[in-house]
């Protein structure tokens, strides 16, 4: 077996796995409709609206019924797109999107019927880095979008994206640097065991920081989505993109700001760890994970109510100038901090 | 579109084409597509269709850019998409039925439109406004100044990036608009100015109403500006940006809160005032760069200075007749058509035939919410202008994109059409 | 608005300073009219630039159907230190519509001058760029003049395009 990949410390047998696999993706994909509608209602509220409210009780069926409407439109592509490519890149990004949440830990290992059972796809002793990797696929995802939906205003939203994608993702990796280096350890689990004492956001606060500038930017959402940005490039790499492709990028881009979200409960917010001492029973776990990952959804959707957009250059000067240096200054501090106090 | 003209097989005699194909090809676009000449360049510029529909646009408006890379080196607008012939069928009617024909060219300034049409008509019939009518007109174009500002202010912000701005501005914008519903019956395209006054006095309650609006409206201003004025992504997306000379602007023949920005105090409700400005005391706006943050500044602080004035106009709104008592012109009230034959002829001579202009040409001109609006009617002493023609500033005004936005991104070329403001509908007519 | 004596004396200055270019001099409602040579108004328009009237705000098109000759264009000039208005109008005929271009002294007059084009056929010489602005590249006929008929517009759709020819139907 692969030394570097599901180094668990028990066993757990191949039904269960797979049975994890089902129930997580559900899940998450089931919190998809939800967090449209409650960015929409959200939006709505913040501007001074009612948001959707007209399918189903208080709009909850808007979703439901924008599905239908996406999945049952015609599947068209423009004369100049390359097919094969223009179908795979919506696919890209979903895969890649829902890959990085197999190793997020939703909970501790639990005793279920006399089974052993991680609340978690994977624990892989490789954690940031696997999610790293699958941000990077990602990317193709939105570059061959755009690039080969044969149209100018992709093709500027696919050269916006390599650039912000990839510059982002130095910060962000750096960023999480420190904590991997406090903890000692890759694996997502044991970074959350780490955070017994303090969560990590407060010594890493600056680290927290940066990580979360760069993941508005990672995940295309205002004030950084310039890769998309509606008013300037029409719709980026998914101008083209119509009906279920079109859904399947928008998926992607909510599935990605849920990863982001988790990740960020997981390494700076002590996952599902509460603090004051206070130690709910294992099954509370999940929920613990994902209610500290609604605040930051909401987050996400309150910035987007707020700021205007970034321009191209401020954005990479920004990425450059800014955060990479602050984001090296932070992994430095930490490892002089780490040796000096050891 | 037609298969058989186009795709002739090989080998086949290529058919004859068509008269409209043989036009279509005959079309010299060489004026358009001349080459940008860019130093040292080995590398391809990229031709960008922006538009005509382009969600940044306002509307039907279609720039040829070429980039090279994220950067505009060069602009071509192309306009007519909304092209309705409004200036035609103004000629096709009596000159009281022109005023809801030209309202609709700019269609966020229509009391301006027509104030400017009445304003050329009075000028060639002599026609002298009572001053209450003055006042109401002057409250009715600052109310829609703000309200053509505040669509300004929210869909420039969601070029930004901005989105809420828009609906906090939509929500003032909606008050306006109620406003304009309860003194005279509708929303947009209102009709209230007729040449000679205005259609009916306003209605009990109007007054302390729009007083209350006034009066909040600068509390207003001041919370955009609290949330944009001091949000430092906007600062620099707006700040140095795309500025403009003064030179460059009088040259060009741009009007209005774009020549403020850059310095010129000129203002043609102080320069040469109209319909009472004179009575009012108020501030221009004006910039120190002229760049887009400055456009900005000058505008929000207009709204304010409008509010001024509306509440001054509300304050010190005359007594008397609302509309001339010249019989020619104007109708003659409602209860006389009961007691009098001479009313009762007056007023079908109106309504069937229209009143007739004297011979001569006029020109009238205002300050609109974007810059200088002038009307120019020409009458041949029918009862149909034989010529009207709008001086859009958004027409003039669009000629300065090109110098502005040279050498910028492409976001600062969004950011500065919608800063311009120009009103498609106005620009084509 | 100069008045009439002001009028007359800034048309004597214009002609003084380009013979033979004012044709007369009209004062109406207030606003002063100078009419010019359509030959000369380069040099008309240049001469009351340097009189102080240094802003072109306007220019418009006019037929004058059944006069002859038919067609005109305005210019009005803006004096921002004197606040004065004064206008200037250029007659042309529509077998010969021929006017000298002032966009090279005055930018603004670009769309305008084509506005103008394209409304009523009006040549610019010397104009950089004298296209139809409004109007379809491929109209044909000046709307904007008197004798152009109303309705009857043929609107090109897709359908009708295989079936015909769309402008013959005119």
């Amino acid at each position: 077996m692969n030394p570097s990949f599901a180094v668990v410390s028990y066993y757990e047998p191949w039904w269960i796995q797979i049975l994890k696999a089902v129930v997580i993706f559900a899940i998450i994909l089931q919190l998809q409709p939800i967090l449209i509608v409650g960015e929409r209602k959200l939006l709505g509220r913040f501007q001074g609206r009612y948001g959707p409210n007209r399918v189903g009780p208080y709009g909850l069926a808007t979703p439901l019924a924008d599905v239908i409407k996406l999945a049952t439109k015609e599947q068209f592509r423009p004369d100049t797109s390359i097919g094969w490519m223009f179908a795979l890149a919506p696919i890209i990004s979903v895969v890649a999107a829902i890959g990085a949440l197999s190793i997020i830990p939703f909970g501790d290992t639990q005793d279920i019927f006399g089974t052993q059972v991680g609340l978690y796809g994977l624990d892989v002793s490789i954690g940031p880095l696997f999610v790293f990797a699958m941000g990077a696929v990602a990317f193709y995802g939105i570059m061959l979008g755009g690039f080969s939906s044969g149209s100018k205003y992709s093709f500027l939203g696919a050269m916006r994206a390599a650039a912000q994608l990839i510059s982002y993702e130095v910060s962000q990796g750096l960023a999480l640097v420190g904590v991997v280096m406090t903890a000692g350890t890759l694996s997502l689990t044991e970074i959350v065991h780490a955070q017994q004492g303090m969560w990590y956001v407060i010594p890493q606060f600056l680290g927290f920081l940066i990580f979360l500038v760069a993941s508005f930017a990672e995940t295309n959402r205002a004030p950084f989505d310039l890769v998309e940005a509606d008013a300037e490039i029409v719709g980026g790499y998914f101008t083209e993109y119509g009906g279920t492709r079109f859904t399947s990028y928008l998926f992607a881009e909510y599935i990605n700001m849920c990863v982001v979200s988790l990740i960020m409960v997981t390494v700076f917010f002590g996952g599902w760890l509460l603090p004051f001492g206070i130690n709910p029973p294992g099954w509370l776990d999940p929920f613990i994970v994902l209610g500290k990952t609604s605040v930051f959804l909401v987050f996400f959707i309150w910035i987007r109510a707020t700021l205007p957009r970034v321009r191209y250059d401020q954005l990479m000067s920004f990425g450059w100038k800014v955060l990479l240096p602050l984001a090296t200054l932070n992994t430095l501090v930490t490892a002089i901090v780490l040796v000096a106090t050891d | 579109m037609s298969s058989t003209v186009d795709k002739s097989a090989p080998g086949q005699a290529t058919p004859a084409k068509s008269a409209y194909r043989q036009m279509e090809e005959s079309i010299d676009l060489s004026a358009v597509q001349q080459p940008v000449f860019v130093d040292g360049a080995t590398h391809e510029l990229l031709t960008l269709n922006m538009g005509p529909h382009h969600p940044a646009t306002h509307g039907e408006l279609r720039l040829l850019v070429t980039l090279d890379g994220e950067i505009v080196r060069d602009i071509k607008p192309i306009i007519g998409y909304v092209h309705t012939g409004i200036e035609k069928t103004a000629e096709q009617k009596a000159y009281w039925k022109v005023i809801p024909v030209v309202e609709r060219m700019d269609y966020l300034a229509y009391f301006f439109n027509a104030y400017a049409f009445c304003g050329a008509v009075e000028t060639l019939t002599e026609t002298e406004v009572p001053k209450r009518a003055q006042y109401l007109r002057v409250i009715h174009m600052e109310l829609n100044r703000i309200m053509s500002h505040l669509v300004w202010l929210g869909t420039s912000a969601l070029d930004l990036g901005a989105m809420s701005m828009f609906w906090y501005c939509f929500r003032e914008r909606e008050a306006i608009l109620d406003l304009f519903e309860y003194s005279t019956g509708q929303r947009m395209h209102t009709r209230y100015f007729q040449v000679g006054g205005v259609m009916e006095d306003i209605p009990a309650g109007w007054a302390a109403k729009t007083k209350a609006f006034a009066e909040q409206m600068p509390t207003r201003v001041d919370q955009y500006g609290a949330l944009l004025n001091k949000n430092e992504i906007l600062l620099q997306r707006l700040r140095g940006v795309c500025p403009l000379d003064e030179a460059t602007l009088l040259e060009l023949g741009v009007t209005g809160p774009l020549l403020r920005a850059s310095g010129n105090p000129w203002d043609l409700r102080k320069a040469m005032p109209y319909c009472s400005y004179e009575d009012f005391d108020f501030k221009i706006a004006v910039g120190e760069h002229g760049d887009n943050y400055d456009r900005f500044a000058v505008r929000m602080q207009e709204m304010k200075e409008s509010s001024k004035i509306i509440l001054q106009a509300l304050e010190g709104l005359p007594e008397g007749p609302f509309i001339t008592d010249d019989r020619k012109i104007a109708l003659p009230p409602r209860h006389e058509l009961a007691t009098s034959m001479e009313a009762l002829i007056h007023h079908f001579k109106l309504v069937t035939e229209g009143f007739r202009v004297p011979p001569g040409e006029a020109y009238f001109p205002i300050e609109g919410p974007r810059g200088e609006l002038g009307c120019f009617v020409r009458s041949d002493g029918s009862s149909k202008p034989a010529r009207v023609h709008m001086r859009d500033p958004s027409f003039v005004n669009l000629q300065a994109t090109a110098p502005m936005c040279k050498d910028a991104y492409i976001a600062d070329l969004i950011a500065t059409l919608a800063m311009m403001d120009p009103v498609l509908g106005g620009i084509d007519r | 608005m100069p008045d009439q004596t002001g009028l007359e004396l800034l048309a004597q200055q214009v002609g003084d300073a380009v013979p033979d270019s004012v044709l007369g001099t009209l004062h109406f409602r207030g606003q002063a009219t100078i009419l010019a040579a359509g030959g000369q108004i380069r040099e008309v328009l240049q001469t009351l630039k340097d009189a102080g009237f240094a802003h072109l705000m306007s220019v418009h098109g006019v037929d004058y159907y059944p006069e002859e000759p038919r067609l005109g264009v305005i210019y009005e000039l803006l004096d921002r230190s004197a606040l004065d208005r004064v206008r200037v109008k250029v007659r042309v005929t529509v077998d010969a519509p021929q006017v000298p271009s002032v966009t090279p002294d005055w930018p603004t007059a670009e769309f305008q001058e084509r506005e103008v084009l394209d409304m009523f056929g009006v040549q610019f010489a010397g104009h950089p760029d004298p296209r139809r602005i409004l109007m379809p590249e491929d109209y044909q006929g000046f709307p904007q003049r008197r004798d152009f008929p109303i309705g009857g517009e043929p609107v090109l759709f897709t359908k009708d395009h295989g079936a015909g020819d769309y402008t013959e139907q005119r």
